[in-house]
C-alpha cells in the first residue's frame, strides 16, 4: 500500500486539481452554451432543462444575416494569408541576418528586437494605411499582422539557422547553388521543425487577435471572429447562452490545431526559444 | 505632437503630453500598468517553475497534464475574459457561491469579495490572476526546457554529498534555470505592460477608471476621437516599457555573465 501511494499518490492529487483549475472554465462554457437564455443567467455548473446547444448554434450563425459565418471566413483568410507570408518573409530575412554579418545586419537586428518591445502606435499607422488606401481593407490588416509577428518569427528562425552548419552552404555553393536557390532548396527544407512552431503559434495568435482588427478593420462587414463576441455582450441585454455558444465555436479551430500539433508545439518552441 | 483630425493638423508642441499627464485618471493608469506587469510576471515565474518541476517529476500523467496546462494559451483571450467575468460575478458567480456556502458551513456570514466590482485594487488583481491562468502554460514550457538542459550529474554529485531536496532546488535548479527565468520574466513583463484585451473584456477599465491601464486609456482616447492624445499615450507607453524592460534585461544579462 505504501509503495502504491508513493508511486501514484501525487497523481491522485495532481490530476483532479489540474482538471479543476484548468478545465472547469471550459466546462462552464459548454454548459452555458447549451441552456436557454433564462437559465444561462444562473451561471451555474448544471445542465439546463433541455439540451439546446444545436439550436443555439443555429441562432448564433443566423444573427445579423450570418455575421458570425462571415467573420469565420474573414478570420480564415486573414490567418492563412498572414501566416503564409510570415513563414516565407521571416525565414528569408532570418537567413540573411544569420549568414551575412555586417553593420547593416546589426542595425536591422536592433530594429527587429525593437519590434518585439515597442508597442504599436495606432494613429500614425492608420495615417500610413490611409495614404496607401489600405485602411479598413483586409490587405491592410494582413500587412499589419505580418509586420507585428515578424519580429518574433525572425528571432526564432535566426536561432535555428545559426545552428545549421555553414559547411552545408559552402558545399551547395561549390555545386553552383547560391542566392535564392540556396535558400529554397537547401535551407528552407531544413527549417521544417521551426516552420511548424511558427505556423502554430502565429496562426493561433492571429486568429485570436482582438486589438488589431478593432483598430484597423472596423465595421460590421469586415468583422473577425473575436469582434463578434461583442455582438452578444451589450450593456442592456447580454444573452449569455448565445455569447458562450459563440465562444465555444471560436474555440474549435485552436482546439483542432492543438490536437494535431500538441507534441510538436512544446518541442519546437523550446528548440528555438531558450537557446536563442 | 499635433492636434489631429485624421486629415489636417497643426502643431501644438508638447501640449498633448502635458494634457495627458494632467488628467488624474491617467496617473492611475501608470500605477495599474506597473502593478499588473509585476504581479503577472512574478506569478508566472512562481507557478511556471512549480508546474514545470511537477511535470518533469515522478508524475504518471505528465503528458496529459502538460496538455491541460498549455491549452488555455491557445484560447481566445476575449472568450476567457467573458468566462471568468461570470465565474467572478459577485452574486451569481460560481466562485462566490462556493465561498458563501463554505462560509455558511463554518458559521461565517459573508457575501464573498466583489472580484471585478470592488472599489479598490481587487479588480486589477482578478484580471491579473486570469492573465496568469491563461499564460502560465508558456512559462511552464520554457521552464521545462530549462530544466531539461541541466546536466543530471550535478544532482548525482549533490546526492553523494548528502544534500536534500531543498538543497537540490536552492543550489542547482534555481541558479541553472536562470536563462529560462530571464525569458519568462521579460516575455511576460512586455506582455503585461502592453496588455489590453483581457482588461477590456473583463472590466472595461472599470469600475470608474480603477482598473485602467495605459493601453486601455489610449483606446478610450482614440474611441473618443482624441487622436493626438491617443498617440501621445502610445509614445508614453513606449518609453514606459523601455524604461522598465531595459533595467530588467540588463540585470539578467549581467548575472548570466558572472555565472
Amino acid at each position: 500500500m505504501k509503495k502504491f501511494l508513493r508511486k501514484y499518490g501525487l497523481d491522485f492529487v495532481a490530476i483532479p486539481v489540474g482538471l479543476f483549475i484548468f478545465a472547469a472554465p471550459f466546462i462552464l462554457i459548454f454548459l452555458t452554451a447549451s441552456k436557454n437564455s433564462k437559465e444561462s443567467f444562473q451561471f451555474n455548473f448544471q445542465l439546463g432543462e433541455k439540451f439546446l446547444l444545436w439550436k443555439n448554434i443555429k441562432t448564433v450563425l443566423g444573427t445579423n444575416d450570418g455575421v458570425v459565418i462571415r467573420a469565420f471566413i474573414n478570420s480564415t483568410i486573414l490567418t492563412v494569408v498572414s501566416v503564409t507570408l510570415i513563414v516565407f518573409v521571416s525565414s528569408m530575412a532570418a537567413f540573411v541576418f544569420a549568414r551575412r554579418p555586417g553593420k547593416l545586419t546589426t542595425f536591422a537586428n536592433i530594429m527587429v528586437l525593437a519590434g518585439l518591445v515597442v508597442p504599436p502606435a495606432v494613429v500614425p499607422t492608420i495615417w500610413v494605411l490611409q495614404r496607401l488606401h489600405l485602411f479598413k481593407t483586409m490587405q491592410g490588416l494582413i500587412f499589419i499582422e505580418v509586420a507585428y509577428s515578424a519580429a518574433f518569427s525572425i528571432l526564432i528562425y535566426k536561432g535555428f539557422i545559426a545552428s545549421i552548419p555553414k559547411e552545408i552552404d559552402e558545399a551547395a555553393a561549390m555545386d553552383g547553388c547560391t542566392g535564392f536557390a540556396l535558400y529554397r532548396r537547401i535551407i528552407f527544407p531544413l527549417l521544417m521543425p521551426v516552420n511548424v512552431t511558427i505556423i502554430v503559434t502565429t496562426s493561433v495568435a492571429i486568429f485570436n487577435d482582438f486589438t488589431n482588427p478593432l483598430y484597423f478593420l472596423p465595421g460590421n462587414e469586415n468583422a473577425t471572429v473575436q469582434l463578434t463576441l461583442f455582438y452578444f455582450q451589450s450593456a442592456y441585454l447580454t444573452q449569455y447562452n448565445l455569447l458562450f455558444t459563440d465562444i465555444l465555436l471560436i474555440t474549435i479551430p485552436p482546439l483542432i490545431v492543438f490536437i494535431i500539433f500538441n507534441k510538436k508545439i512544446v518541442s519546437g518552441l523550446t528548440a528555438g526559444a531558450v537557446k536563442g | 505632437m499635433t492636434r489631429w483630425t485624421l486629415f489636417d493638423w497643426h502643431f501644438v508642441g508638447f501640449e498633448n503630453f502635458t494634457q495627458y499627464f494632467k488628467e488624474a485618471s491617467l496617473a492611475i493608469g501608470f500605477k495599474n500598468t506597473l502593478i499588473y506587469g509585476v504581479v503577472t510576471s512574478g506569478l508566472k515565474v512562481v507557478f511556471g517553475l512549480a508546474l514545470a518541476l511537477l511535470l518533469t517529476g515522478r508524475l504518471r500523467a505528465k503528458g496529459f497534464l502538460r496538455s491541460v496546462v498549455y491549452f488555455p494559451v491557445l484560447v481566445s483571450t476575449i472568450g476567457v475574459g467573458f468566462t471568468f467575468s461570470i465565474l467572478m460575478d459577485p452574486n451569481y458567480g460560481a466562485i462566490n457561491k462556493a465561498i458563501v456556502s463554505f462560509g455558511k458551513s463554518i458559521g461565517w456570514e459573508t457575501y464573498g469579495p466583489g472580484w471585478l466590482v470592488d472599489p479598490n485594487l481587487l479588480p486589477l488583481f482578478s484580471v491579473a490572476f486570469v492573465d496568469v491562468w491563461k499564460g502560465v502554460g508558456i512559462a511552464t514550457v520554457l521552464y521545462m526546457a530549462g530544466l531539461a538542459s541541466i546536466p543530471q550529474e550535478y544532482y548525482e554529485a549533490l546526492a553523494v554529498d548528502g544534500g536534500g531536496a531543498w538543497d537540490k532546488f536552492r543550489n542547482i535548479t534555481l541558479p541553472l534555470v536562470r536563462p529560462a527565468t530571464a525569458a519568462v520574466v521579460i516575455l511576460s513583463f512586455i506582455g503585461g505592460l502592453r496588455s489590453f484585451d483581457l482588461i477590456w473584456a473583463m472590466t472595461n477599465g472599470g469600475p470608474g477608471f480603477l482598473s485602467d491601464v495605459i493601453a486601455s486609456i489610449n483606446y478610450k482616447q482614440y474611441q473618443a476621437g482624441f487622436y493626438g492624445l491617443a498617440t501621445a499615450g502610445n509614445v508614453i507607453l513606449l518609453f514606459f516599457v523601455l524604461a522598465i524592460i531595459g533595467p530588467v534585461y540588463w540585470f539578467f544579462n549581467k548575472k548570466e555573465k558572472e555565472a
